[in-house]
């Protein structure tokens, strides 16, 4: 199962720790959480994905979709602290190749 | 498949081989009539797009693959059945969408309404059927037909598996329990049944069946793991359609974003041009912005992620807006002060812009508004340079867009991934196919166009992550659509001989039939001990006789592809159309190709009655012409068709073991 931890930081930046297997069942859940955010004026956002022990390629679509909705509204979708084997599903997909995750939820934002 | 059938095949296909390149080389290197090149040189270019169709073949069911019984699906499976409709009768729809909720293994039936009809949706939810349409995303956006139809539903739904399936295809109970155990291997992406049609007579007066294709070329595919998706009775492996949709999209915004930094500079030099000179403040924006391009490309070039590098460009460019927009502002503050003084009567004084506050600010900065909007190709091309892709509904598109049949396209993508694919050949569904000519025709037609168009966009030899055998397998069933141009030069060749004397061969030489009639005979046993006992004449008929037909696939989707032009593409109906009487005019150049056949065959007799013709020449042409007659009957008989009247015999339809008739056989 999966939990989805929503926190807003003191500079605004919205941020989402998913807990446990990010899959297909999640991924509706995931994308409704990060809507949620920007309509209620988080543009910006953090996932962190330290605690998520699998993710799969829907979960990717998700954040995909989370990016657009946040892009359109002006702001960003970035990722941090992906585990090793989250990261092999980037590369499957040569995500890896557009993204950077960063290495804590502190400085996504930071330049 | 019993080693002993593959054994023949395979003897066969090869003595084919060896006696077509024999003859074609022959025909090549000692027997082209130069003199007659006009004629001489199509000919021998159609005969060899003949080999070149047979030697495809013959590698095709070089390793046919027969699965037999399918494996035991896994328990505990997540599926959901998508039913895809646009504008079929909504009793039909329920039809289909009630099997698909009898279906044995657990599953949720979904109807996919591109029509998003209201009474649909009431009736599918009276009786607890999920109903889907296009969500809010799609308003204003490119729709992409099916494919779209598709993509929106795979984010409304999480199922593990999903069976799709047409309108009119109405599944058996176990399509799922026969289908599922494939996918014990996790590598694989597809499986594919055949499609058959219920409302089709025995004689399959237009060619609907095609036994041919969904038997021994989808399992002559699969051998060479590439069996194609062909659009409906399929299970595909949610995982392998999402990872498509992710890789597609991390390689086309890199692609996207290149491309428009590449165009930038002349986009922004041409809009300066345009911008009034004394526009400083927007002149001045559009320096910045030619600047913060700059900057993005260096920035990329240096290895930077394009995430990062998009952000920082539309995080400057916003900020360029900004400043416009308070520049206007404080323009516009200064004039009302001036009219305030001019005006110090006034009762109310209004509220001061100069305290307007930041969000106003904001809304004034957004794209449409600020002053940068009205420079329309600038606002284009930053909106280009993003990750976003705002010109489409969903970033992720797993079913391909490039084409009106997203089956094949899609499938070759899955499979340049690694993905595997099966065909199962065991008839699961009943179909509906069209039951008149015209419909008919557009649907072959759309068939057609859809194909081409994957060859143009993405031809299949040169993609990556393919291997050599399935890059032919693809391009041997794009490759059989050229057909209708070989058809126009096998019926014109035997018309020159009978009406002008002209022969495109040197001579009818013992050479050329010892060359000739063996390898005739070979590639129609080859046809025979592959069919293995499925009819294939009908198919062999359409394959030349819909020659229009193919000839303006070609010419359609070049035209949509390179020139930008629209397909005229139309949904194929499948309720029956109102009977207006025969429809001649659909078939209008097969009626004059026939016309001159038999035209040809009067002059040809009586110019051998007069002694101007050889014989033998004549006799061969004149069985060449009926030979063409005899393929193009079957026009007429489709044109004569009333529509499909079941057969009045008490016994239940008769399902055969293999598909009852044919149609185009690389058409699918």
């Amino acid at each position: 199962m999966i939990e989805f931890d929503v926190t807003t930081t003191a500079d605004g930046i919205g941020v989402v720790v998913p807990r446990g297997r990010l899959n297909m069942v999640a991924a509706r859940q995931l994308r409704e959480t990060l809507t949620g955010l920007v309509e209620g004026g988080s543009t910006r956002i953090v996932v962190d994905l330290a605690e998520t022990t699998f993710l799969d390629s829907s979960a990717l679509g998700a954040l995909v979709a989370g990016l657009k909705t946040a892009r359109q509204s002006g702001g960003d979708l970035r990722i941090a602290r992906p585990t090793e084997s989250v990261m092999t599903v980037f590369r499957l997909t040569n995500l890896d190749t557009v993204l950077r995750p960063r290495d804590d939820v502190e400085s996504a934002f930071d330049a | 498949m019993s080693p002993a059938r593959r054994l023949v095949v395979r003897v066969v296909a090869l003595v084919t081989a060896i006696l077509g390149v024999n003859y074609v080389a022959w025909r090549w290197f000692f027997s082209v009539n130069w003199d007659a090149w006009w004629i001489a040189v199509p000919l021998v270019l159609a005969e060899t797009y003949s080999l070149v169709d047979s030697l495809l073949f013959g590698m095709t069911v070089w390793r046919l693959k027969g699965r037999g019984e399918p494996p035991e699906p896994e328990p505990g499976l997540s599926v959901d059945v998508f039913i895809a409709t646009y504008n079929e009768p909504i009793g039909l729809v329920l039809e289909t969408a009630r099997a698909a909720e009898r279906i044995t293994y657990p599953h949720r039936t979904w109807i996919l309404d591109d029509g998003n009809r209201a009474e649909l949706r009431a009736r599918a939810e009276a009786e607890g059927i999920g109903w889907i349409t296009r969500s809010a995303d799609w308003a204003g956006m490119p729709r992409h037909a099916k494919a779209g139809n598709l993509n929106n539903a795979l984010l409304a739904t999480e199922g593990e598996f999903l069976l799709i399936l047409d309108a009119d295809m109405v599944p058996d109970p176990d399509i799922l329990d026969r289908t599922l155990g494939y996918f014990r291997d996790e590598q694989m992406a597809l499986v594919q049944t055949p499609q058959w049609f219920v409302n089709v007579p025995e004689d399959d007066p237009l060619g609907s069946q095609a036994p041919l294709f969904y038997g021994p070329i989808q399992e002559g595919k699969d051998g060479w793991n590439a069996a194609f998706f062909c659009g409906s009775n399929a299970v595909i492996r949610r995982e392998a359609l999402m990872q498509l949709g992710i890789s597609r999209y991390a390689g086309e915004v890199q692609v996207a974003v290149r491309r428009a930094l590449r165009a930038a500079r002349s986009v922004i030099a041409k809009a300066r041009k345009d911008v009034p000179a004394d526009q400083v403040e927007v002149l001045a924006a559009l320096d910045d912005i030619a600047h913060d391009i700059e900057r993005a490309r260096r920035d990329l070039k240096r290895g930077e992620p394009l995430f990062d590098v998009t952000y920082r460009f539309q995080q400057r460019v916003a900020r360029t807006r900004r400043e416009l927009v308070g520049a206007d502002l404080r323009a516009l503050n200064a004039d009302l002060a001036v009219i305030a003084g001019l005006d110090q009567l006034a009762g109310d004084p209004g509220q001061s812009l100069a305290t307007i506050d930041e969000t106003a600010l904001d809304q004034l900065a957004d794209r449409e508004w600020s002053p940068l909007g009205a420079v329309e190709t600038v606002e284009a091309l930053v909106r280009s340079i993003d990750v976003d892709r705002g010109g489409e509904a969903q970033p992720i598109m797993p079913m391909a867009t490039i084409s009106v049949t997203e089956d094949m396209a899609t499938c070759m993508r899955l499979h340049a991934l690694g993905w595997r694919t099966a065909y199962h050949d065991e008839i699961l569904t009943g179909g509906l196919a069209p039951e008149d000519l015209q419909t008919m025709l557009t649907q072959r037609l759309r068939w057609a166009q859809g194909t081409v168009q994957v060859f143009f966009r993405e031809n299949p030899l040169v993609q990556k992550g393919l291997s050599l055998a399935q890059r032919l397998m693809y391009f041997a069933t794009m490759w059989s659509y050229l057909s209708g141009f070989a058809a126009v030069v096998y019926i014109a060749a035997p018309i020159a001989y009978l009406t002008l004397g002209v022969l495109p061969v040197q001579a009818l030489s013992t050479d050329f039939f010892v060359r000739l009639v063996p390898f005739l005979v070979v590639n129609q046993l080859l046809f025979f001990v592959v069919a293995d006992g499925r009819p294939t004449w009908r198919g062999q008929q359409y394959s030349l006789a819909l020659f229009p037909v193919w000839i303006r696939s070609f010419t359609s989707a070049f035209g949509n592809v390179f020139l930008g032009r629209s397909l005229d593409f139309a949904v194929t109906p499948k309720e029956k159309r109102e009977h207006t009487g025969p429809r001649w005019d659909l078939v209008r150049p097969q009626l004059v190709a026939m016309g001159l056949l038999v035209l040809a065959l009067v002059i040809g007799g009586v110019r051998l009655a007069l002694g101007h013709a050889s014989g033998l020449g004549t006799v061969l042409n004149m069985v060449w012409v009926l030979f063409d007659l005899l393929v193009f009957s079957v026009i007429i008989k489709a044109v004569r068709y009333r529509g499909f009247e079941p057969e009045p015999t008490p016994e239940p339809a008769a399902e055969p073991q293999h598909r009852q008739s044919v149609h185009q056989e690389g058409a699918a």
